[in-house]
């Protein structure tokens, strides 16, 4: 689990993140929000925080709370990060972005532990371990220690938003495949045969691996038809030359 | 210079004749004594579960291989070996998918024949057992209410479960062993009246069409030697511990699906060691999980996974058993 915030993650994380928003480039803000939702996807184009992607994501509900508490985490620690980014020392940046991570976690574990008593015991461990999550360090490190508040609170609600995207996908696959059910209600009648596996720990690994499939499938397409206009446009400024 | 018998050609100058496709449809050959007694034993049912495992394993080699490799016939092996690990009332439905699976994540997803790590259809069948535990672990006995009558609610649409139909069903011998310490009188275990998956049921049949195989040398005869020797091995030493407890060898051999396991899953020519050293290694692994897997394991049956766990190490195997180049003085690559 430690092994999530190795450097080179920290470094892939900087690296999808900062390509083409530079500090001072004009960025419109707009921009900084919508890039988390599909383009710069964090779990499904950057390929952070797999960890409760792969292990919390067997029901919907469960998939939900785990996206939220993300949510809160990332959002207040930009912002936090964000605003005192001139305070802190540049070699112990790392330290402090962990500290300040760890008081939203501790924040968002006991309300859940309030709130959704039976959804925390569910989750177990992997609500402290948000703290541990890539994607939050990541987004520290790459854009909220170095961007004005407002961007960076900005580009964490893209980013968490797009977490929370995809723990949703895998939370409906595999409850509507392995339960039969959404969000505890039956979709198909007592009829339905559960795909058990779905729900156990190789379901998650089938499930992403076809979700990331899906994607990669999107992306390529698209980068072929945008090469084959290209080719078109400068055929007809040939011809026209 | 056109004389032909004065061209020299780079070696090798002997073949043997034999490719891909005649091995594999050869081994397709073999296995219809196999089907033929499946089907004697538990009716319609039995061909046309394997038919719909085998569909799908064929249709997924068509849709997503891009090497041409259909006509090849070894997406119909894996297709009917997948059939024959199956329970005679299993949906068809779930067959199908099993072979999809098994051919799909088993075998193209690692770049097609010859690729692939594990056993196509014993992946598949883990994933059966695995997704849909109740149905893969319902055993119609055999011969029981006409030979016509279906074993099970193998027509249930896709996504539904099957209905409980008036089919009678019992335990594997190898689960009345484990849970019930009752033994199965050997000569129904020889000629395969118990209760069991298609082909598990008749272990003599199965040794005569892998022996043709072996003598044919398409199968390495090592590999199901050493299996049985370690199953009857490690068998007869707890046997003599314990004779009400553990179950002798002869047992060991003839219950379940390790006749299946041995001769045709474990020899599956790309998943098995390329030395003979290392199929000895090999085979006396897979013996070994499987006494332990069958005696100690939750599960009554162990021929599946213990055969997967030494898939994993067949790479292993291959460079730890290398022979020595001829000539050189140590082992060579090392890499």
């Amino acid at each position: 689990m430690s092994g999530e915030v190795s450097p080179a993650d920290l470094h892939c994380g900087a690296h999808g993140a900062s390509a083409g928003v530079g500090p001072r480039r004009a960025v419109p803000p707009g921009e900084d929000l919508v890039k988390g939702f599909w383009r710069e996807n964090p779990v499904l184009v950057q390929l952070l925080g797999l960890c409760p992607t792969l292990a919390v994501t067997n029901s919907v509900a469960n998939s939900a709370v785990m996206g939220i508490a993300t949510f809160f985490v990332l959002v207040g620690s930009s912002l936090l990060v964000s605003a005192s980014r001139r305070f802190i020392p540049n070699e112990v940046r790392i330290t402090s972005y962990i500290l300040i991570i760890a008081t939203f976690v501790s924040i968002a574990e006991m309300a859940l532990q309030a709130l959704v008593p039976d959804i925390h015991k569910a989750l177990g461990a992997f609500v402290a371990l948000i703290v541990v999550n890539c994607i939050i360090l990541g987004r520290q490190e790459a854009f909220a220690g170095r961007n004005p508040v407002g961007r960076s609170v900005l580009d964490a609600v893209g980013m968490g938003s797009g977490f929370m995207i995809a723990m949703l996908i895998m939370g409906s696959v595999r409850e509507v495949l392995g339960s039969g059910t959404f969000l505890g209600v039956s979709l198909f009648g007592p009829g339905f045969e559960p795909w058990v596996i779905m729900v156990l720990p190789p379901g998650g690994f089938f499930t992403l691996a076809f979700v990331l499939l899906t994607v990669a499938w999107f992306k390529r397409r698209k980068a072929l038809k945008a090469r084959e206009a290209e080719r078109h446009d400068v055929a007809v400024v040939e011809r026209a030359a | 210079m056109s004389n032909p018998s004065l061209l020299i050609t780079a070696s090798p100058h002997l073949a043997a004749g034999d490719s891909t496709p005649k091995i594999m449809w050869t081994v397709v050959a073999s296995l219809a004594p196999i089907v033929a007694v499946a089907t004697y034993f538990f009716g319609p049912s039995a061909p046309l579960v394997m038919a719909a495992a085998t569909a799908g394993a064929v249709v997924t080699e068509r849709a997503f291989d891009r090497r041409g490799t259909l006509h090849d016939g070894s997406a119909v092996i894996t297709g009917i070996l997948l059939g024959l690990t199956l329970p005679a009332g299993l949906p068809l439905w779930m067959a199908f998918t099993g072979g999809a699976f098994g051919i799909g994540i088993g075998k193209l997803v690692f770049g097609g024949l010859g690729q692939n790590v594990f056993n196509p259809a014993l992946l598949g069948r883990a994933f059966l057992q695995a997704a849909f535990p109740v149905a893969m672990t319902t055993w119609p006995v055999p011969a029981a209410g006409g030979w016509w009558s279906l074993r099970g609610d193998i027509f249930a649409l896709p996504f539904a479960s099957p209905r409980a139909l008036e089919t009678v069903t019992g335990a594997t011998p190898l689960g009345r062993m484990k849970f019930d310490l009752q033994a199965t009188p050997l000569l129904d275990l020889v000629l395969g009246t118990t209760s069991g998956s298609l082909g598990e049921t008749s272990g003599l049949l199965i040794l005569l069409c892998g022996g043709y195989l072996a003598l044919r040398n398409y199968l390495n005869w090592r590999i199901p030697a050493s299996i049985f020797a370690a199953v009857a091995i490690v068998a007869t030493g707890l046997h003599a511990l314990d004779p009400a407890r553990y179950p002798g060898a002869a047992f060991m051999l003839f219950s379940g699906g390790l006749m299946l396991g041995a001769m045709y899953m474990a020899t599956d020519l790309v998943t098995s060691p390329v030395t003979n050293p290392g199929c000895w290694i090999f085979g006396a692994a897979i013996g070994l999980l499987v006494v332990v897997i069958r005696i100690w394991g939750g599960l009554a049956e162990g021929v599946m996974y213990s055969i997967l766990i030494v898939n994993a190490f067949v790479p292993l195997l291959n460079r730890w058993t290398q022979p020595r180049l001829f000539g050189s003085a140590g082992r060579t690559v090392r890499s």
